[in-house]
């Protein structure tokens, strides 16, 4: 048990510390591929060492709730990334929550991010929460899906049992993860406001759907933020690591393989962040209107998943 | 020489180049003869009133057209006291803010005019006081500038669930400030009205009393990304006044920065309207291509943006290496074409550009569209093929043009220019004649007025000026192509959606410096 724990507290500050650390990379992918010297990778650490560095500034008509929503969102993301299975299956977390719950966590922290947002009455904030209501009211049933095909394998909603299911016991192909998988990547793009559905690096306001939202922040609620974004992108990639990729991650009380899962981790972070990155460079940002129908398509993709997998995998 | 507009019969006197004629008439045929060239297929391309009492006159309002004779500057005299004319924005719809300009910088009012609400003038000066009248002190500071709100009477639109962004003028980009109002619908423009003015610099009056060659810093300055266009303008315009000839090396070498910038400054909008549907890779490559081209620019001339290098009298700099500009101008047309087709084959790019931000030809010569923008709206007027002035007259250039309005037009007719460009430069290069680069400018010694009018990248600048008997400048009149185009960006917006309007905005990039002076 107590192992159990340093463990869970091991993976949670791996994941803070390896977060920024993606953004980090995807950024030098894409500088890379666009012909372009690329930052330093440790550049998403020193704007956040940056931003803690300074003072806070607050709108007049901000109430505690803009002041609080920073933490809380933090915190629904540091619980998500403690939630999902990277290193090791099977933590003392991990019964907490299952995937329907990790769905609502992330809806929580949207929720407190939209209110924060129209709380100062900018017409940017209420802007940018409108996009992300209408975002996000596709994007989760389609989420949905993509979990209940996986949890239609293991007969369980719960991750260490989906992944055991599918890392440690027999190997077998499963046509079903196939458009489970080709539906979470297009619900991950939207999630965490990418290319082709949002630009986290555009400066033109009007366009912004995520970016918006957070035009006001600034300093340390702008660097927490800034870290729930990062530690966002970590836990869906990790989330698409333990449900299409799970070999690697240690079986549950099995200390020995940890190095090995370590690497496995870092390797496939390294891959996932340049696919992220050649997928950015080479689409570009579709209108926003057209983001419904990609999201539909996700959702179809979805329940393909699932009609898949009973005509095929009895 | 005469001309005919309707029944309106003119004798006009050449005026700087051979297609810029210029005539004096009373303000009461000023709009019969206006309707004249509108129904000929003229445009209106600038409004600009000055004050002439100091000369014995009263005020005067000068207008210039562009028609199939040529341009137009047509001055109408108006009395020292309650000068007015006729409104002309039932004819141009363009004259609209050039009319609202006039009124706060001169105090000339448009009879009959509807829109009579400030432009330019914020809360910088009281109502009462025109800073362009010879009498306007800016010396110290008028006592009620700051003491009144700017309260600007935007237009509303009522109805179920319609509701206003404001935006700017401060952006959270580093970009130059302007206010846009949008009314919508959820996402859908419903009304865009746009509040221009924070830049003004008070430039026309830096301009009186100036020196000439020191006239030419300020005027390249008046719209940085067009200072081979301004400054050309500009120097046309004093050498006109002065009756002064300019060797025929230093007019192609004027050309050849003139291309130059047009060059660098399609390179670069066709990157920035990559960046703006997220094509990082589009942005990443044309700045590298622009980046380059502005160094070959310093190596070559001294100036990155050619700055100052076009000088009343002739070229500040001279060209010695021919094969370097040619081979750089040869490898950039294979370079921009490699990038057009990653352009023209992408899907995501494409969907974004065709149909969106429309100006439709009919609406576009309502407005008065011109330049660049008017070209990609069916709008055929270039300076350099209708009205050639020396050496386009010996180059035959080639007028990119397009019929559908929206942003992919204004993106072809970019790539069409940046050809041609490249065409010209090389065809300028081989050819360009021998001799001095150079004339002395002769002594002053009589009031002087000239124009100068120049296709720049965005579309035809225009400088008119008068000098002193003392050979400093007594009021000069830059225009921008943007003061027409301007409005034309509220008439595109329309049924679009707002996470749209950067693009669009983009693609007619005008110029915010320049249009408010």
């Amino acid at each position: 048990m107590t192992a159990g724990i340093v463990l869970q507290v091991a993976q949670t500050l791996l994941a803070l510390l390896l977060a920024p650390l993606l953004i980090g990379w995807v950024n030098i992918c894409r500088a890379w591929l666009q012909g372009r010297s690329a930052p330093p990778l440790l550049q998403p650490y020193y704007s956040l060492r940056k931003l803690f560095h300074k003072d806070a500034t607050l709108a007049h008509e901000a109430s505690p709730l803009f002041r609080f929503a920073p933490y809380m969102i933090f915190a629904c993301m540091v619980l998500a990334a403690a939630i999902v299975p990277s290193l090791v299956n099977d933590l003392p977390f991990s019964p907490a929550a299952d995937v329907i719950a990790l769905v609502g966590l992330f809806a929580l922290a949207r929720v407190f991010q939209a209110l924060a947002a129209m709380d100062i009455g900018t017409a940017f904030g209420s802007l940018g929460a409108r996009r992300e209501m209408l975002i996000a009211f596709l994007a989760e049933p389609a989420l949905l899906m993509v979990f209940f095909t996986a949890s239609l394998i293991s007969q369980s909603t719960e991750l260490p049992h989906i992944v055991e299911r599918l890392a440690h016991q027999e190997f077998a192909i499963y046509p079903s993860l196939a458009f489970a998988a080709v539906a979470f990547w297009m619900v991950s793009t939207a999630e965490n406001a990418r290319v082709p559905v949002d630009n986290p690096t555009t400066h033109l306001e009007l366009t912004m759907i995520h970016e918006a939202m957070i035009l006001e922040y600034s300093a340390r609620h702008l660097a927490l933020i800034e870290w729930a974004v990062a530690l966002k992108l970590y836990t869906y990639s990790v989330l698409g690591i333990a449900l299409f990729l799970p070999w690697g991650i240690a079986a549950a009380g099995d200390y020995t393989s940890l190095p090995l899962a370590l690497a496995a981790l870092v390797v496939k972070l390294l891959l996932g962040g340049a696919a992220l990155a050649l997928l950015e460079t080479i689409n570009a940002k579709m209108r926003l209107f057209r983001a419904p129908e990609f999201l539909g398509t996700a959702f179809l993709l979805g329940v393909l998943g699932m009609l898949t997998h009973f005509l095929l995998e009895p | 020489m005469k001309a005919r507009f309707g029944d309106i019969e003119l004798k006009l006197t050449p005026q700087g180049g051979s297609s810029v004629w210029r005539f004096s008439l009373e303000s009461a045929r000023l709009r019969a003869f206006a309707q004249a060239i509108r129904d000929e297929g003229g445009q209106l391309i600038a409004l600009w009133g000055s004050d002439d009492r100091h000369l014995g006159q009263g005020f005067a309002l000068h207008t210039l057209y562009l028609s199939s004779q040529g341009l137009i500057w047509a001055h109408c005299p108006l009395p020292a006291d309650d000068p007015a004319y006729p409104d002309l924005t039932g004819i141009f719809l363009q004259a609209d803010r050039m009319q609202r300009a006039c009124y706060d910088l001169l105090g000339i009012r448009a009879e009959g005019a509807v829109d009579t609400r400030k432009w330019l003038r914020h809360a910088a000066w009281h109502e009462k006081e025109h800073p362009l009248r010879k009498d306007f002190s800016a010396c110290p500071p008028c006592p009620s500038a700051g003491t009144e709100l700017d309260a600007y009477p935007f237009i509303r639109v009522a109805g179920d669930g319609v509701h206003e962004i404001p935006v700017g003028p401060i952006h959270a980009g580093v970009i130059e400030p302007g206010h846009f109002r949008f009314s919508v619908i959820g996402d859908k423009v419903l009304k865009l009205e746009e509040r221009l003015g924070y830049t003004h610099k008070g430039i026309e009056k830096r301009f009186e009393g100036m020196d000439l060659l020191v006239g030419q810093r300020l005027a390249g300055r008046v719209s940085g990304d067009s200072h081979a266009a301004y400054s050309w303008a500009y120097c046309m315009a004093v050498e006109a006044a002065l009756g002064l000839v300019v060797p025929e090396r230093a007019l192609w070498l004027r050309a050849l920065f003139l291309e130059i910038e047009r060059v660098a400054n399609h390179l670069g909008d066709l990157g920035t309207l990559g960046n703006d549907v997220a094509l990082s890779f589009g942005f990443a490559q044309f700045w590298r291509l622009k980046e380059e081209w502005l160094r070959l620019a310093a190596r070559l001339f001294g100036h990155r943006y050619l700055f100052d290098r076009i000088v009343p009298g002739g070229v500040a700099a001279d060209l010695s290496h021919t094969a370097a500009l040619d081979a750089a101008a040869a490898r950039l047309t294979d370079e921009v074409r490699e990038l057009k087709a990653i352009y023209d084959e992408h899907a995501g790019v494409q969907d974004r550009f065709a149909h969106t931000g429309q100006v439709a030809p009919a609406m576009a010569t309502r407005l008065g569209l011109i330049g660049l923008a008017g070209r990609a709206s069916s709008q055929a007027w270039d300076l350099r093929v209708q009205f050639p002035h020396p050496p386009y007259d010996q180059l035959a250039v080639n007028m990119a043009i397009d019929r559908r309005g929206d942003v992919l037009a204004r993106v072809e007719v970019r790539f069409a220019e940046v050809f041609e460009s490249l065409r010209l430069i090389q065809e300028i290069v081989r050819r360009l004649p021998t001799g001095p680069v150079h004339a002395p400018l002769p002594a002053p010694g009589q009031v002087g007025e000239g124009l100068g009018c120049v296709e720049g990248w965005r579309g035809p600048i225009v400088v008119a000026l008068r000098m002193g008997a003392d050979g400093r400048l007594d009021r000069v009149h830059p225009h921008d192509p943007s003061w027409q185009n301007w409005p034309a960006l509220e008439v595109g917006i329309l049924g679009n959606i707002v996470p749209d309007f950067p693009l669009i905005n983009k693609s007619f990039n005008l110029s915010y410096s320049g249009h408010d002076l």
